[in-house]
């Protein structure tokens, strides 16, 4: 089972050398554990563009699609038997990275 | 009949649930096997008469129901379900595992994943037995909007495949915990409900958050906390019929007729706090708030209390709970031992955090105007009275306020 997990954070690119560290220490023990599918750290919400392909010609508009104080600053994507064992990986993941996360499960 | 039929809803329902949701894996199929076999068990004792064997009969009838909806519905995983069906269609239950099973219901609808309202909703009507109804009626909601709570939560637990297991001895401490929590909350909102124009007390709630308390104390009989809290109710509870007065308004404790209260709860209570005193081990919060509710239940008349210990106990409690509400309730029992003028001092540092809890200005405005400070205990029983959510409690600080207005 699948689990998209969104870092929660207010400011951008406001990651230091400690936190690096820390979150590549958990990405290894996402490795040994099976867990690791995926993950990454997104550019600022400004950096992004919305794009409506649904008419005649793609419309591209300057992003984010939504303004909120609040933003996605990265993610993981991870494999775990259930919530509790994803739950239990990912509190260790927010310690890690040092940030709130939110975990969601992938429609099966 | 139908007292049989109550009885065995009352035994019967969570064990059914609970081992329908093991065996199907599916809780939505388990609560609906579970009320299609009482419905068909009201139609066909009430013509055939009650069989021998109640729980064995209603066992089956659901189980058949169950396998008769999933083939009617034919769900995309059946060939899951299909292996499931045909490797054992009457399991012999090993002693023990059904037990398990209404454990790993209870865990599951009061996991912290899902909301705190939501897991209430969820334990009473898949372990509680209640109907969506009775539920929406009891927290003063929508029945549509219960039933939304319920099956959002149900499909929470699905979709997020939150496990279907008794947790970790490891987690166990804490997940017990917010079981209790759950508990509690079902229980309070029974003994101090909540709304305007409502009754003050839903012995309904009360007594089915006893049940469960009950239930969880049979299934974790080793947890203190678990007999702390069955005690904690059963002290709180015995002194329900002498609580509210004819007119409706509340009687405080020092004012009740200690001669209405329950005994058998009384004694039930006691026989726990002093079981678990014996253990020797160290109190969680439960258990000191049940010995807190025994020192009161053990005096005949409020002149009796002994208060020095009521105080030693809340000295405990503030040690493991540093929430203003504890602080609060130990300003009570210091008032009856060094007087209201050191009681007030001790309110003021908790001015800030409980401005907005009704019980914090209805203490004040007590102790106020035990120091004959009147303008400002009238003062602090409108605040309670704005902030008071119960209808006893409104009716009982309107008249206190009242009477410093009339002298």
């Amino acid at each position: 089972m699948q689990y998209f997990v969104s870092v929660i954070d207010h400011r951008t690119s406001s990651g230091t050398a400690e936190e690096a560290v820390a979150i590549d220490e958990f990405n290894d023990k996402l490795r040994t554990g099976g867990h690791w599918v995926f993950a990454g750290g997104l550019a600022a919400p400004e950096t992004s563009t919305v794009i409506d392909g649904r008419g005649e010609a793609p419309i591209f508009t300057d992003g984010p699609f939504v303004e909120s104080k609040e933003h996605i600053a990265g993610f993981w994507i991870i494999d775990a038997p259930d919530l509790d064992a994803a739950l239990a990986l990912m509190a260790e993941g927010s310690r890690a990275c040092n940030r709130r996360v939110e975990v969601r499960p992938f429609l099966r | 009949m139908t007292e049989t039929l109550v009885r065995a809803h009352q035994e019967q329902w969570a064990r059914m649930v609970a081992t329908l949701a093991r065996r199907f894996g599916d809780l939505d199929l388990a609560e609906e096997a579970a009320a299609e076999a009482f419905a068909t068990a009201v139609e066909r004792w009430a013509v055939d008469g009650v069989p021998p064997n109640p729980g064995g009969w209603l066992t089956t009838t659901a189980n058949r129901k169950a396998i008769d909806r999933i083939r009617r519905e034919s769900k995309r995983d059946s060939l899951y379900r299909e292996a499931l069906m045909l490797s054992d269609v009457d399991p012999p239950e090993p002693l023990g595992a059904i037990d398990d099973d209404r454990l790993r219901l209870i865990f599951t609808c009061c996991h912290p994943a899902l909301a705190m309202e939501a897991r209430v909703a969820l334990t009473l009507r898949m372990v509680g037995g209640l109907t969506v109804p009775e539920i929406a009626r009891s927290f003063l909601v929508q029945e549509s909007t219960m039933g939304q709570r319920i099956t959002r939560a149900k499909a929470k637990i699905a979709a997020a495949r939150i496990p279907y297991r008794v947790p970790s001895p490891h987690d166990l401490p804490a997940r017990t915990t917010g079981v209790l929590a759950v508990l509690f909350l079902v229980f309070n909102e029974g003994y101090l409900a909540t709304g305007p124009d409502t009754d003050p007390v839903r012995p309904g709630l009360t007594a089915e958050a006893i049940r469960l308390t009950r239930l969880v104390r049979t299934l974790l009989p080793e947890d203190g906390e678990v007999a702390g809290l069955l005690a904690l109710m059963l002290l709180t509870e015995a002194r329900r019929p002498a609580r509210v007065a004819a007119d409706g308004a509340l009687v405080p404790l020092a004012s009740q007729d200690r001669d209405a209260w329950d005994g058998a709860l009384i004694d039930e209570g006691h026989r726990l706090v002093r079981e678990r005193l014996a253990s020797g081990a160290a109190p969680g919060r439960y258990q000191l708030l049940a010995a807190i509710n025994a020192v009161h239940t053990d005096a005949r008349d409020a002149r009796d209390t002994s208060w020095p210990q009521v105080i030693a106990l809340y000295d405990q409690l503030v040690r493991l709970d540093r929430s203003p509400i504890v602080a609060l309730n130990r300003a009570v029992a210091v008032a009856e031992v060094d007087g209201p003028d050191v009681a007030l001092a001790s309110l003021d540092a908790l001015g800030d955090a409980l401005d907005g809890y009704h019980a914090f200005h209805a203490t004040r405005a007590e102790l106020l105007r035990r120091v004959d400070r009147r303008v400002e205990s009238r003062a602090a029983y409108d605040r309670a009275i704005a902030l008071a959510g119960n209808t006893a409690e409104t009716a009982f600080l309107a008249r206190r306020r009242d009477e410093l207005r009339a002298t």
